[in-house]
């Protein structure tokens, strides 16, 4: 299968080609939980995570997953780097790239970032997560979790509920969900929601009930709490009894209906702390899938194919 | 001296006649007619090939003092010259700030030292643009400004808006205001709409531009004074000016040639030539500034020429600094998305680039009449080119028409009497 240089966006991939990825996961999950977690894929490649912005999950599963396939990983501390010093996102990518990286993990708090370091090193380049734009993996580990739960996405419901304005993650989760053929609901309040991501063909509720209504997953976003502050919701209590995600709720969805969440979770804010255990809700799943996945991303990228 | 322009077609406001000849006699109008057998030192062909009065540029960055790495009088006039206008007037955010005489003087010589084109200081509202105290109106008049602006930031406070255009009004200063309510931009960096949601870039709402001209004209329809908005994007802008305009407001506009020629879906791949303030909208917004031109809703259009460096540009979009350059493309602009389209005639063209930007500055506009000083650009309304960075004269190179193609040519300029181009 033909793959472009950098995995930047799943609004840069089809159908095929999430297809592709999701089955080469399945096999990458099999090596997570053999006794030799060493597999040889990138063996020799070195792949650098440059994270602009902090995260210890995606971080780590990227991590994890490039040392899986046998990869030399590396951190670049951005906090204590040149990027103090006033260097460019370009020339800083630039100086490692001419290191011998093979492949760039990229979190950057602007969009487009991503894209601009890809159009200026040679070294492949995979978005974990650029401002409001999108996070392709972690979408790519939510589609992954969907097939192995409910065997397809195609006709199912799919509701993500809270910060969408803000949500790189629903960005992402909506293109590939519609390239697969699933349904799309938002529901938030109306100050987080995007001002047109309807004319794709998402339905957008303020009342979180219509969202749930039959659907197949329950996607809780995670809020922000200093967003109260910018005037975009009134208080944690409010916003937890009229957009979070609780059983009460829950009794809408579909019987048997998935709950995930990107993480970090608020627990008793978006999410009712009872419903984030592992015989409630798919989040550690999600988890275990996600270095899964990110394997098979870095094969596919790094390897070009 | 005499220079003869042969078999022309002369556009001005109020008319356009084919097949004329003009004579300059010591950098006069001396004829305008049909087959002049006059004899001249310069004789230049120019069948197939229109006149204009030459353009005036009410809103260029000139960068100097200050910031001369991106452009500076000699290279800006000379980008102005090219684009076929005998003067512009230099907005005031340099360093220092155009807030002083000594400033205003610097300009006006250094324009002069050179001679591709006038330059026309306009000096701040507010002393070091902070929005705060006014500048002294009346000695930076009598030393050569010719109006007052914050441009680039807008004069938040409306107390100090207020008693800035009653001061100007008594100074006979034109006050151009840069129009946007801050608190509404609340960090967006394009135009808010499917385009940003897509890019995943903080959008600005229409909103921010149109609160603050609303309050515009609610303080000169208070006070009975005139007030000028600069760079309209939006139609609710034109909706509030056409509206006040009918109630007999003193309101006057512009808008510049990417807003009647791009939307904000120039900013796919986060091309950061696209990106200015207030940002480019959406298509029913350049309809309905396309239609504010044509009702005279808008004024006049001038080019908000912004010169950056390249490592300003090449960078995060969030990063990158507002602006484009556009005193070599604005004609081409005007000509391809407005004349050719059929929208406006050549004479209302005409009225728009050189006679409007110049009443409303209160400066003598270039006329097409004998005895006048000859300030005419002579355009090839056919001859299709594209914009490059090579072929750029402007030090800096950030257009979002570059590798575009564009209709109309400035092909011969005459400034102050003197063949300056051909």
């Amino acid at each position: 299968m033909k793959f472009e240089k950098d995995l930047l966006g799943i609004k840069n991939l089809d159908a095929d080609q999430i297809h592709y990825i999701l089955k080469k996961a399945e096999g990458m999950k099999k090596i997570i939980f053999s006794d030799c977690k060493k597999a040889t894929n990138l063996a020799g490649k070195s792949v650098m995570t440059l994270f602009y912005e902090n995260s210890t999950r995606t971080r780590t599963s990227f991590e994890l997953a490039a040392k899986y396939l046998g990869a030399i990983a590396s951190n670049m501390a951005v906090s204590s780097s040149s990027v103090k010093k006033g260097e460019t996102l370009i020339d800083t990518t630039r100086t490692i790239n001419v290191m011998g990286t093979d492949c760039f993990v990229i979190r950057h708090e602007n969009a487009g970032a991503p894209h601009l370091v890809a159009q200026n090193v040679d070294a492949t380049v995979i978005n974990a997560g650029d401002g409001m734009n999108e996070h392709p993996t972690q979408a790519l580990l939510d589609f992954f979790t969907m097939y192995e739960k409910m065997g397809t996405v195609e006709g199912k419901k799919v509701a993500i509920i809270g910060d969408i304005y803000h949500s790189r993650v629903a960005r992402s989760d909506t293109y590939g969900l519609l390239k697969l053929g699933a349904e799309v609901v938002m529901a938030g309040p109306r100050t987080l929601l995007p001002s047109d991501l309807e004319s794709l063909g998402v339905k957008m509720y303020t009342d979180v009930d219509k969202a749930i209504k039959d659907a197949d997953v329950v996607m809780p976003l995670r809020l922000q709490l200093e967003r109260q502050k910018n005037c975009f919701f009134p208080s944690g209590y409010e916003y937890s009894k009229y957009f979070g995600v609780n059983e009460e709720r829950m009794k809408l969805a579909k019987e048997g209906a998935i709950i995930m969440h990107p993480g970090p979770v608020n627990r008793g804010l978006e999410l009712q702390s009872a419903l984030y255990a592992p015989d409630k809700s798919a989040i550690d799943e999600q988890v275990t899938n996600g270095v899964a996945v990110r394997m098979a991303v870095l094969d596919t990228f790094v390897n070009r194919g | 001296m005499n220079i003869l322009l042969k078999n022309l077609t002369i556009v001005t406001k109020d008319s356009v006649t084919e097949g004329q000849d003009i004579l300059i006699t010591d950098g006069i109008i001396a004829k305008i007619g049909i087959n002049l057998t006059d004899s001249a030192d310069t004789v230049l062909d120019c069948t197939g090939k229109t006149a204009f009065p030459s353009f005036f540029d009410m809103h260029t960055h000139m960068r100097d003092p200050g910031f001369t790495y991106k452009e500076d009088i000699e290279t800006g006039t000379k980008a102005a010259m090219h684009g076929g206008f005998w003067g512009v007037a230099a907005m005031p955010n340099t360093n220092p700030v155009t807030d002083n005489v000594p400033v205003v003087e610097y300009i006006i010589n250094k324009a002069n030292k050179f001679g591709y084109a006038k330059v026309f200081p306009v000096a701040a509202i507010t002393k070091g643009l902070e929005g705060k105290e006014l500048t002294e109106m009346m000695e930076l008049k009598a030393h050569g400004a010719v109006a007052v602006s914050d441009d680039g930031k807008p004069v938040s406070d409306s107390n100090t808006m207020r008693q800035a255009l009653r001061y100007a009004d008594m100074a006979g200063m034109p006050v151009v205001c840069h129009s946007e309510d801050l608190s509404l931009v609340n960090g967006g960096v394009m135009n808010e709409g499917a385009t940003a949601d897509r890019l995943g870039l903080r959008g600005i709402t229409r909103a921010a531009e149109e609160a603050a001209i609303a309050r515009e004209i609610i303080l000169a329809k208070s006070y009975g004074v005139p007030v000028h908005i600069t760079h309209i994007s939006t139609k609710g802008s034109v909706e509030l000016i056409r509206n006040a305009k009918k109630e007999g407001v003193k309101v006057t506009c512009d808008t510049c040639p990417h807003y009647f020629s791009l939307t904000d879906e120039a900013c796919e791949g986060y091309d950061t030539h696209a990106k200015m303030n207030p940002p480019l909208r959406e298509a029913f917004d350049v309809a309905a500034i396309i239609e504010g031109l044509q009702d005279g809703t808008i004024d006049a259009i001038a080019t908000d020429h912004a010169p950056h460096h390249f490592d300003e540009k090449k960078v995060e979009f969030d990063h990158a600094l507002n602006g484009i350059i556009g005193l070599e493309t604005s004609f081409a602009v005007g000509c391809t998305y407005l004349y050719k389209t059929g929208k406006i005639t050549l004479s209302k063209l005409a009225e728009l680039m050189a006679d409007t930007p110049c009443n409303i500055l209160n400066i003598e506009p270039a006329e097409m009449k004998e005895g006048k000083v000859a300030n005419i650009t002579v355009c090839d309304l056919n001859e299709t080119w594209m914009p490059t960075p090579e072929n750029t004269v402007s030090k800096s190179k950030n257009s979002p028409y570059y590798g575009k193609e564009l209709t109309g040519k400035v092909k011969v300029v005459i400034t102050d009497g003197i063949l300056k181009l051909h």
